[in-house]
């Protein structure tokens, strides 16, 4: 077995990066919109807007990628008109293995971002209030910065748990070298293929230092950011 | 002037708070009570952090809430400066940041002082560059002022901000609220549990109890009554407000007051400061000849305005009338009958030059900023 990669593996390591990157740029600003919503609202729909949020952790990844096949297909609702109106295709694209795992990730970042929201003390915002600073202002100002903690831990795990994505990714997306074969999917075709064992020890080894430095990176970065705000 | 009429109760069969006052245009107005009076929550109702079910709080004749008017400012354009028991700086901001949030929001036509007068006025110079995690609860208390001072609030809330500090910080942070009031030229409105601090900083006294006003005024003449809880203290007795007038070759400062002069030990400073001095009334005797070969200092003629009970049954007040100043003496009823007092009979106050304890002067800054914990 040798350490260096052969070009189509790199090219798996690279495509995994940018669909975990991507997938999590995604799901930022919806995550959290959505904690917000979670955490300060309160309105008779919410246990079932949670639910929904929660879903995509307990319902089988081949079901999601099934349900954005329906939903984002060439003739879907949704797929359909971004074809006609835009011209993006997203079955069978790099785009579209992005956006599966961002579905799959979204939960993961929620969790976070609203546990970070959570930690915010409603005191800092009220005494912003009193001197002077409106709703927006309040929240650029104060409430983003102190909930930046969980924002970043919840990037950094859904970043790690992206590179990893394989049920939804395969079945929206489909497996394709240089499109949407991130590293599981490479990893599969290798142990589907006579003799790629040792491509898939290969990968295996990367997909396994990649999810043990992403976890590193978040725990580091919580650390720093909670004796930044005093709080550790 | 700040005119204040709430009505509030907190679930259906919790806490009801019913109070009116008004509080003076300069100075401080304390409102005292014990924990669970309803102050804060009056507070935060002046604040727009609480929003009372019935009321109109208005400030120089412009209403900031009124229910019947359906009238309500949201806190941020009430131009408040609130000062919590807890500080509240914003821990991801540099203390010097947190110095100019509210400064930059305020309008631009508001005048007020600015970072550096401020900045110099509690002593804030060393702690600029510091993070706010890092600073002693004294230091983030006074940072918590010049950011409220910063905002060029047209009101100072102050909810029990030496509460959560110990006795040697409250001590720290203490002159700053004088120098403060001294300096802002607003109307503060002070929340707080603790004599000391009412006796340091308050011109005018509200006094809650349960939810209800009991009694409104300025200082001195809340604690020359009787029927007030105040009383019930084992320190109750009259704050007499003095100036200084010299300090003897012995040491002893005289300290003058409408209607005579005190010889005291206490260190007040310079002649003309205003300080205050709470007279309690255990420590006055009274007799009926002036006293000769008696180490007592302060020997006053005076007259028995009323006799009222105490706490004890055993023990009256004696309201007494030193030109016309008033102080409580506080007497045995077995004292009353021997000596047959009565009231309008003249008499001799007696006080003990040592019986005073140093009070915060009325304007009397340190000489130094603190330099810190």
């Amino acid at each position: 077995m040798t350490i260096g990669l052969a070009p189509e593996e790199w090219q798996a390591v690279r495509l995994s990066l940018e669909v975990a990157a991507r997938s999590v740029l995604v799901n930022l600003l919806p995550a959290i919109a959505a904690a917000w919503v979670l955490a300060r609202c309160r309105f008779p729909g919410r246990l079932l807007l949670d639910a929904l949020v929660h879903l995509p952790l307990v319902v089988p990844p081949v079901v999601v990628g099934w349900a954005l096949l329906l939903l984002f297909g060439v003739r879907g609702p949704i797929g359909a008109p971004l074809q006609e109106w835009f011209g993006l295709r997203l079955v069978f694209t790099t785009a579209g293995a992005a956006l599966a795992t961002a579905v799959m990730n979204f939960p993961l970042i929620v969790r976070a971002v609203r546990l970070g929201l959570e930690a915010v003390d409603p005191g800092l915002e009220a005494a912003a209030r009193t001197l002077g600073a409106g709703p927006v202002d309040r929240f650029l100002t104060v409430t983003l910065p102190l909930m930046s903690p969980g924002i970043l831990a919840g990037a950094v795990t859904a970043f790690a748990a992206g590179l990893g994505e394989f049920g939804a990714v395969i079945t929206f997306a489909s497996n394709i070298p240089g499109e949407t074969q991130t590293l599981p999917l490479a990893i599969y075709a290798a142990t589907q293929t006579p003799g790629g064992e040792a491509t898939a020890a290969r990968l295996a080894l990367i997909s396994f230092a990649l999810a043990v430095c992403g976890l590193l990176l978040a725990e580091l970065i919580a650390r720093r950011m909670h004796r930044w705000l005093g709080r550790g | 002037m700040l005119e204040v009429a709430l009505r509030h109760r907190f679930g259906r069969a919790g806490f009801a708070l019913e109070a009116a006052f008004t509080a003076p245009s300069q100075g401080v107005t304390a409102l005292f009570g014990p924990s669970g009076c309803g102050k804060s929550t009056i507070l935060a109702a002046v604040a727009g952090l609480l929003r009372p079910q019935e009321g109109r709080i208005a400030l120089d004749g412009a209403a900031l809430l009124d229910t019947a008017r359906g009238i309500f400012t949201p806190p941020e354009r009430r131009r408040c400066g609130v000062v919590f028991q807890d500080a509240r700086l914003f821990p991801h901001l540099s203390v010097a940041a947190n110095l100019r949030y509210g400064l930059r929001r305020a309008p631009r036509d508001a005048t007020g002082p600015g970072i550096e007068e401020v900045v110099a006025l509690l002593g804030l110079g060393p702690l600029l560059g510091r993070q706010v995690p890092r600073l002693s609860g004294g230091e983030k208390q006074r940072v918590a002022l010049g950011r409220a001072l910063l905002s060029r609030p047209r009101l100072l809330l102050m909810d029990e901000p030496l509460a959560a500090l110990d006795a040697a910080r409250r001590q720290e942070v203490l002159p700053f609220l004088a120098r403060l009031r001294d300096a802002a030229g607003l109307p503060i409105l002070y929340v707080t549990h603790a004599l000391e601090e009412v006796d340091a900083l308050a011109d005018a006294l509200v006094l809650l109890e349960a939810g209800r006003v009991l009694a409104a005024g300025p200082v001195e003449a809340l604690t020359a009554r009787t029927d007030l809880p105040l009383a019930r203290r084992r320190d109750a007795g009259v704050l007499l407000a003095c100036q200084v007038a010299e300090t003897g070759a012995d040491g002893l400062s005289r300290l003058a007051f409408p209607g005579g002069a005190l010889l005291t030990t206490l260190p007040p400073g310079p002649p003309g400061t205003r300080l205050r001095l709470r007279l309690r009334a255990r420590d006055i005797a009274v007799a009926l000849a002036e006293p000769r070969d008696i180490s007592t200092r302060n020997v006053l003629p005076a007259t028995i305005a009323a006799i009222q009970p105490a706490p004890a049954p055993q023990e009256v007040f004696l309201q007494l009338a030193i030109g016309p100043s008033l102080v409580l003496a506080c007497v045995t009823r077995d004292s009353v009958a021997r000596l047959g007092l009565r009231p309008g009979l003249a008499l001799w106050a007696l006080v003990k030059a040592v019986t005073f304890e140093h009070r915060v002067a009325a304007a009397d800054p340190p000489d130094a900023p603190a330099a810190g914990a």
